[in-house]
């Protein structure tokens, strides 16, 4: 993206309040992930048996759990390997979908049947099975939490580009292009996939959200995030079980993880707003 | 703009200034325009693409976007119509006052036939039945000249060509017997072989119903066929007011001269260049300093770079806004 | 003809069963302008598109050059385009819209002169950009920025880049304002005087190609029904569709000349009358006309029309 469109879309996002807010949140959260085990004194695995289940309070900031781990930390660890789940997948399935669905539907006719079909095929799967199924044969291994996403985070965006990208080719642009003497590779990198590039953006900041909640499934289900690591999932589980006796162990990890996925829906909506040319004040 | 047929005016808008607010800037699109149309007149509206034609009318229409900022007078029926409120504007809208649109195929729904939505006008504004406003439909497209009437009312806009639409959408705007009839650009979108038809079209609808038109276009030689009376615009101003014929044969203002020697005329072109007006017309956000056609005016001094020449009656009708007049 | 750098020969495009183009063979010299004059729907655009191969063609034969282009592989007629390039109709259309004038014009060098370095392609747009009337600031510019007039301009210097050897120009001018069309047919001329390009420009405005062509061929419903020197088609057409198409021409004052087409109008779709497909708007028809397509055939020096009654009909 040039700076002009880039400048512009800044601009367009601070005018827009709920935008900006979740922004900031965003901005908030990240920085208290990435810091806040720094500032405090404890560390995550830290057991303190003098103070299991304790309160939220001077000392501990967010209370403990049942092993008397500090709360505030293993949130923000916890929140730490939900973001980076959720991140790292979120760009493979990005890239992988984007180019994916930018060939099939530059290239069409046959490779876009053959190539769409597998999406299907992919789409199809009961998805849970198919992570058990993974658990059974390799053990619980965070590598199968990856790859269960992997494989499926991508098949959405691939349909939303290819989409995308069949109205596209009709524009005169490409036929412009084309009687340039471009090659299909330039076509579809240089042509199409900026063209789509607005939408697919946003459509990411909306698929975050959405693999982060999947591996919160996964780990909250016990076949994702292993102990004694902790993503926003398991901690979540974890809460569950003492929802009564010890609320806060279900809330502090549960608030964060809802405002997270807030701010990345809201933001991804503002996105697409000051993404759009058309769209005037 | 003469005085004398104010009382009989049909429509008539006062220092009528638009400006839209746009990146907390405010962009001035007409300014001061004092135009009138008389009962039965066609005033022809002339000016290229940004001069602020079709927003003068979108105004008088209420049809402009909410960081739309006007102020003046637009009287209908002499009656003020500017800032009122939605419900009272729809009865003057469509019923007595119509407007059609440039490219057709944008302004008809595509998902309904074409006698559902002619039909639709007469049942939302005239209270008729379904039948007989399907009746009347099949009049109208008889009267606009449409080929096989009947069938046409079963089809769809996108199976009929471009002139075809635009007569449906001349039809859909008479179906109430407007008093005005606003033309913006209706003939930009056709081949130049269709819209000598839709010009006869307007001609003869006019001559049996008396309805006052006006006709908005960047071609002169569009309006010249039609208008008792020519308005030419230059950024958001009006320029030179005159009788057509008139200004035909000898315009005032050099900017009317020279879109006159730009009318495409297959019989006097010859292998060469073509007549044309050099440079463009100013931006939406360039200041007004003195007139804005001096960049591109061939008899500009410094006194029309300095000074902004304002609109004065030279008699007989012809109102110009020029230091030199031609 | 051995200067003639386009021949085609019997081109057909179907799409389905409608036949957007029948029976299609013209010739183009080197620096030659050949106007092709229409209403919408006659095949115009579908010619100009089948010729870059941008759509496939179903029957016929386009030579450019010696090279047949309808057969070639596709590395040849990547090749092929380096001279051969179009102007749309509509200006805005064809920019891509996330990119800023700059890298549109720098494309065509990129793919066809890779080795030129980033300051000699720099130049080469600039002096480009000053050529076509416009200044070297459009370089950041984005075509939402930009005119109608202005964002022609650019799409006639991206293909003017290469100094192809012929430019097909697919209504140019008619979505821009008769004032500024002036301003881009003037420039087409001037540029043709420079680089000697051909050019076939494609048009329903009568007036414009008049200005513009050495030879006129008019078509309809996707047949040529007549072609003649510039001259000779305007001063003395042949055959009654161009003759009603003349006529239908609104004179300076807006007025249509004469009764012209007002039988009817195009028919649409696969419509298409047996026979001679003008004949059920045509007042000379007679029954041989349903029967039979005429064939382009030569009435004198210059002209050939395609009408069975070419030998009969005289016009005053």
């Amino acid at each position: 993206m040039k700076s002009a469109l880039a400048s512009e879309t800044w601009r367009r996002l601070r005018a827009n309040p709920a935008a900006f807010t979740a922004l900031v949140v965003l901005a908030a959260l990240l920085g208290m992930a990435l810091i806040g085990p720094w500032i405090s004194p404890y560390r995550a695995e830290a057991l303190d048996w003098s103070q299991v289940a304790a309160n939220p309070g001077a000392g501990h900031w967010f209370g403990t759990d049942r092993l008397g781990r500090d709360l505030f930390v293993r949130t923000l660890e916890g929140a730490r390997v939900s973001m980076t789940v959720g991140l790292i997948a979120g760009s493979v399935s990005f890239s992988v979908g984007l180019c994916y669905g930018a060939v099939a539907g530059y290239i069409g006719g046959r490779t876009d049947e053959v190539m769409m079909r597998l999406v299907e095929i992919l789409g199809g799967l009961p998805l849970i099975f198919f992570v058990i199924f993974l658990t059974v044969v390799f053990g619980r291994n965070e590598l199968v939490l990856f790859v269960s996403i992997g494989a499926v985070g991508w098949l959405t965006m691939a349909r939303i580009v290819r989409g995308q990208t069949l109205s596209i080719r009709r524009q005169e642009f490409i036929e412009a292009a084309v009687a340039s003497g471009a090659g299909t590779a330039r076509i579809i990198f240089r042509h199409v996939v900026p063209n789509v590039l607005g939408l697919v953006i946003v459509y990411a900041t909306l698929t975050v959200p959405q693999i982060m909640l999947f591996e919160s499934f996964l780990s909250f289900l016990g076949l994702g995030i292993q102990e004694p690591r902790a993503s926003l999932g398991t901690l979540i589980a974890e809460g569950v079980g003492e929802m009564e006796a010890a609320p806060w162990m279900l809330l502090a990890p549960g608030v964060f993880l809802t405002l997270l996925l807030m701010s990345l829906n809201v933001f991804g909506d503002g996105l697409r707003d000051a993404l759009d040319p058309k769209e005037h004040r | 703009m003469s005085r004398a047929s104010e009382s009989a005016a049909v429509l008539a808008t006062e220092a009528l200034h638009v400006a839209f607010l746009r990146s907390g800037r405010t962009i001035a699109a007409v300014r001061e325009v004092s135009l009138a149309v008389g009962s039965g007149e066609c005033v022809g509206i002339v000016g290229e693409s940004g001069a602020g034609k079709t927003q003068l009318f979108m105004a008088t229409m209420g049809l402009l976007p909410k960081n739309a900022r006007v102020s003046g007078s637009v009287r209908f029926e002499d009656r003020e119509i500017l800032g009122l409120s939605r419900d009272a504007l729809n009865r003057v809208r469509g019923a007595k006052l119509a407007m059609i649109f440039q490219d057709p195929m944008v302004s008809l729904a595509p998902h309904l036939s074409i006698g559902v939505q002619l039909a639709e006008v007469l049942v939302c504004h005239r209270d008729a039945s379904w039948r007989d406003a399907e009746r009347a439909a099949l009049g109208i497209l008889e009267r606009v000249g449409l080929s096989e009437p009947k069938r046409r009312l079963r089809q769809y806009p996108h199976e009929l060509s471009g002139g075809m639409r635009q007569r449906v959408m001349i039809g859909m705007s008479l179906l109430c017997e407007p008093l005005l009839l606003i033309a913006d650009e209706p003939t930009s979108a056709l081949d130049v072989t269709v819209q000598a038809q839709i010009i006869d079209l307007l001609r003869s609808l006019r001559g049996e119903s008396g309805m006052a038109i006006a006709l908005i276009s960047h071609d002169l030689g569009v309006v010249a066929g039609l208008a008792d009376r020519i308005v030419v615009m230059y950024a958001g101003r009006i320029v030179e007011s005159a009788p057509a014929g008139g200004l035909l044969r000898h315009a005032r203002h050099p900017y009317s001269a020279l879109l006159v020697r730009c009318i495409p005329d297959v019989h006097r072109a010859r292998l060469g260049p073509m007549p044309y007006i050099p440079g463009q017309t100013p931006g939406p956000d360039e200041v007004e300093i003195g007139c804005a056609f001096a960049p591109r005016c061939p008899h500009a001094t410094d006194r029309c770079r300095a000074e902004r020449p304002r609109l004065e009656d030279l008699g007989g009708e012809v109102h110009v806004a020029c230091h030199y007049p031609l | 003809m051995s200067s003639s750098l386009l021949e085609v020969r019997n081109l057909a495009v179907h799409f389905g069963t409608v036949a957007a183009l029948e029976d299609v063979s013209f010739e183009l010299g080197s620096g030659e302008t050949l106007g092709l004059v229409g209403e919408s729907g006659s095949g115009k655009s579908t010619l100009a598109r089948a010729i870059l191969r941008l759509i496939p063609a179903t029957r016929g034969s386009i030579t450019w050059r010696g090279v047949e282009l309808l057969t070639c592989d596709a590395a040849s007629l990547r090749r092929q385009r380096r001279d051969l390039q179009i102007v749309f109709q509509d200006p805005l259309a064809s920019l891509d819209p996330r990119m800023p004038v700059g890298e549109t014009l720098a494309e065509p060098l990129e793919i066809f002169e890779p080795e030129l370095g980033a300051p000699e392609r720099l130049g080469r747009i600039k002096h480009m950009l000053e050529r076509v009337g416009l200044g070297a600031a459009a370089i950041d510019r984005y075509p939402h920025e930009l005119s109608g007039g202005q964002c022609q301009r650019i799409a006639i210097a991206r293909a003017m880049m290469l100094r192809p050897r012929l430019l097909i120009c697919d209504e140019p001018v008619s979505s821009l304002d008769v004032s500024i069309q002036g301003q881009i047919v003037n420039l087409l001329l001037d540029l043709q005087h420079e680089f000697g390009t051909a050019m076939l420009f494609i048009s329903h405005n009568l007036a414009i190609v008049r200005h513009l062509a050495h030879r006129v061929m008019v078509i309809y419903l996707g047949r040529l029904v007549e072609v003649a020197s510039c001259e000779r088609l305007f001063s003395a057409p042949r055959h009654p569709y161009t003759r009603a198409l003349l006529a239908a021409l609104p004179d300076p004052t807006g007025r249509a000349r004469g009764a012209g087409l007002t039988r009817g109008e195009l028919p649409r779709g696969a419509a298409v009358p047996s026979g001679c497909a003008f004949r059920d708007r045509c007042p000379y028809a007679q029954e041989l006309c349903a029967r039979t397509i005429p064939r382009l055939e030569p009435v004198g020096a210059a002209q050939a029309i395609a009408c069975h009654r070419r030998g009969e009909l005289v016009y005053s």
